[in-house]
């Protein structure tokens, strides 16, 4: 009786032990991660990154092969960038200048490998009590119990990782990282595998932990879509560098660099050459290719004569069967359907209009339109639709020199 | 008749055979499947060379290695008052070096099956090397392991050659099985030849049947198959 007594007693003791902990998390909030490094990977590659991360999640963009993993790998201790430092607040995790390296089991962070890397051999139990065995069973037990029930696989407890769904083994591989309380947060695309269903439940549990627990979390991803659903922050990075950052809205609304435009999804990027600028109207005009069309923009900082590259998103573009009229938008082209080809629910058609534009459109629009290959129709496209886009170096020497040439 | 004194005593060759090379044999492979040091492939090379060399080759340099001329020979020699060659202990440290790589081997190639994203995730989530391999690379390399122990029991109650270079044939500290039914055919006894011979033979087909049942891919058996 007495003993039950005294168990009872203990756990509430054992959460009041585990408050300072949860207080030097409090004081953590503020610290972020910054990285600056260098790591030669190949003999023509090369990862050059530098970036701040704040309590929150940053999202890391880009195409494969572009350094996201490397880059990951770095921050974790699994791969020694050749110079750099790693801070997290006030810990330095690496500083090649004054030799700190601190081992990757040392660092206290938590990182969602891209394919979950749950023990086979451990039951979902054992894979969450892993990284903190050091802790006293009860208090275990009781993290283990209410991460797992607030991502709702506590009743897996006992299932091995081969007898659960994608899901479920996503939100446990989850829950194993997040219950050592990291102080970084690493994930490596940890939702591509996912229907759209589950991955949208994982991102609220998520989001809803991050709400609680307010680290810095690096989210490495190629879809737009997850960076402007979790994102505080995008980095982009391509060729192992740095592209662009900033605030989501800021890097993928307004792409001013090429590569960005292609990752975000701008299915129609266009060279042109600014021909007039209506400063007092907030817009210019841009002549395409060399037949003359003019593109109404917005106006940017850029002389007459100067080389510009537009980007527009294909769904951003209106079909329209007959010269259309009444419309606020600046931009009608007249072209021809050369192709048209449906890829789940969206139709994508090809017009010629001197250029080609890709447009997407839903099948009920296609059908109202009887759009065929050969058919005459319109484009229209908003003056705001058109992002001016920073060209890379290469591409604005092939793009003059095309220019030039024609 | 059988003579169970060169069965005894073959058994208990290969259990302190197999014990041994568990303990020494494991950190080897071990730092062999997860180093990347340059010059690994010299260390893989010795491992390997008792796979290729004659055991006469093999139990000739052991023996000089370990006879009352060499430094290894002599210092044992202070310690125990007796010799290495022609006993227990100098049989079974030829028969650990020439079973070397069929308990390494199977067990390098297992090691490195793990995936390396598992090793990662041991270590983020705080644990040592040492906890990494308990927890998940031997966890996961169980088979690697029994078959490079079975091989080297197999091996060692059948090894011929070393045992005669290095053990000679007194009967109850270093006539084995082999040596014995040599010996028997020397003195033309076919019939008890043949009776340890079987006995041999079944036995070694039964652990082997044995072995192959528990880790059914087959080829990760053959030492040679990486």
């Amino acid at each position: 009786m007495g003993d039950l007594a005294d168990a009872s007693l203990a756990r509430p003791a054992a959460t009041d032990a585990s408050r300072p902990d949860a207080d030097s998390a409090a004081a953590q909030e503020s610290s972020s991660l910054s990285v600056r490094i260098k790591r030669q990977v190949s003999r023509d590659f090369s990862l050059e990154a530098a970036f701040e991360a704040p309590a929150g999640f940053t999202m890391l963009l880009g195409t494969s092969g572009g350094g996201k993993t490397t880059l990951l790998n770095c921050i974790a201790g699994l791969s020694r960038p050749d110079s750099g430092r790693i801070t997290l607040g006030p810990r330095v995790m690496f500083d090649s200048s004054s030799r700190i390296d601190v081992p990757v089991a040392e660092r206290r962070l938590g990182y969602l490998f891209q394919n979950l890397a749950l023990f086979p051999h451990m039951t979902i139990e054992q894979n969450v009590h892993y990284g903190i065995v050091k802790l006293p069973a009860p208090e275990r037990r009781e993290r283990t119990m209410a991460l797992l029930e607030s991502f709702r696989i506590a009743h897996l407890l006992h299932s091995k990782p081969s007898q659960i769904s994608g899901g479920e083994r996503q939100r446990a591989a989850l829950a194993r990282s997040l219950v050592t309380d990291p102080v970084l947060l690493l994930l490596d695309e940890p939702l591509s595998a996912l229907d759209q269903a589950t991955k949208a439940t994982i991102l609220d549990d998520l989001r809803k932990w991050n709400a609680s627990h307010r680290i810095p979390i690096v989210y490495v991803t190629h879809s737009p879509a997850e960076a402007f659903a979790l994102g505080e922050h995008v980095v982009v990075l391509e060729s192992g560098r740095i592209i662009a950052s900033g605030m989501p809205q800021d890097v993928l609304r307004a792409p001013r660099n090429e590569t960005v435009a292609q990752i975000v999804g701008f299915e129609n990027v266009f060279d042109a050459v600014v021909s007039a600028l209506e400063e007092h109207e907030g817009t210019m005009l841009c002549r395409l290719g060399n037949d003359g069309r003019e593109l109404e923009v917005p106006l940017t900082r850029a002389e007459v004569g100067s080389h510009v590259r537009i980007a527009i998103r294909a769904g951003d573009i209106i079909i329209a069967d007959e010269r259309p009229h009444g419309l606020s938008a600046r931009n009608a082209f007249e072209g021809r359907v050369t192709a048209i080809r449906r890829e789940g629910v969206t139709v994508i058609v090809t017009v010629d209009s001197g250029l080609p534009f890709e447009v997407h459109i839903t099948p009920a629009a296609a059908e109202e339109l009887h759009l065929e290959t050969g058919k005459q129709v319109w484009l229209v496209i908003k003056t705001y639709s058109c992002n001016l886009v920073e060209q890379t170096q290469q591409a604005r020497i092939n793009s003059k020199a095309s220019l030039e040439s024609a | 008749m059988i003579e169970w004194r060169a069965i005894i005593l073959t058994f208990r060759l290969a259990f302190v055979v197999c014990a041994v090379l568990l303990v020494i044999g494991t950190p080897i492979a071990t730092w062999l499947a997860f180093t990347r040091w340059r010059w690994k492939f010299l260390v893989e090379s010795i491992v390997a060379l008792p796979l290729v060399l004659p055991p006469t080759v093999l139990g000739f340099y052991v023996l000089v290695a370990l006879g009352s001329n060499s430094p290894i020979g002599r210092w044992y020699r202070n310690l125990s008052g007796h010799g290495l060659p022609f006993t227990f202990e100098g049989l079974a440290i030829a028969s650990v070096i020439y079973s070397l790589p069929f308990v390494v081997q199977p067990m390098v190639a297992a090691f490195s099956q793990v995936d390396r994203n598992l090793i990662n995730a041991s270590a983020i989530l705080g644990a040592s090397r040492l906890r990494t391999f308990f927890r998940v690379v031997m966890p996961l390399s169980v088979g690697g392991i029994i078959t490079g122990v079975v091989l080297c029991f197999a091996h060692t109650l059948g090894e011929f050659g070393v045992v005669l270079m290095v053990g000679g044939n007194i009967p109850g500290v270093t006539e084995t099985v082999s040596i014995a039914i040599y010996d028997n055919v020397q003195a033309l006894n076919y019939a008890a030849a043949n009776r340890m011979a079987l006995l041999l033979m079944i036995f070694s087909f039964v652990t082997l049947s044995i072995t192959y049942a528990i880790n059914r891919r087959v080829w990760a058996i053959w030492p040679m198959h990486r």
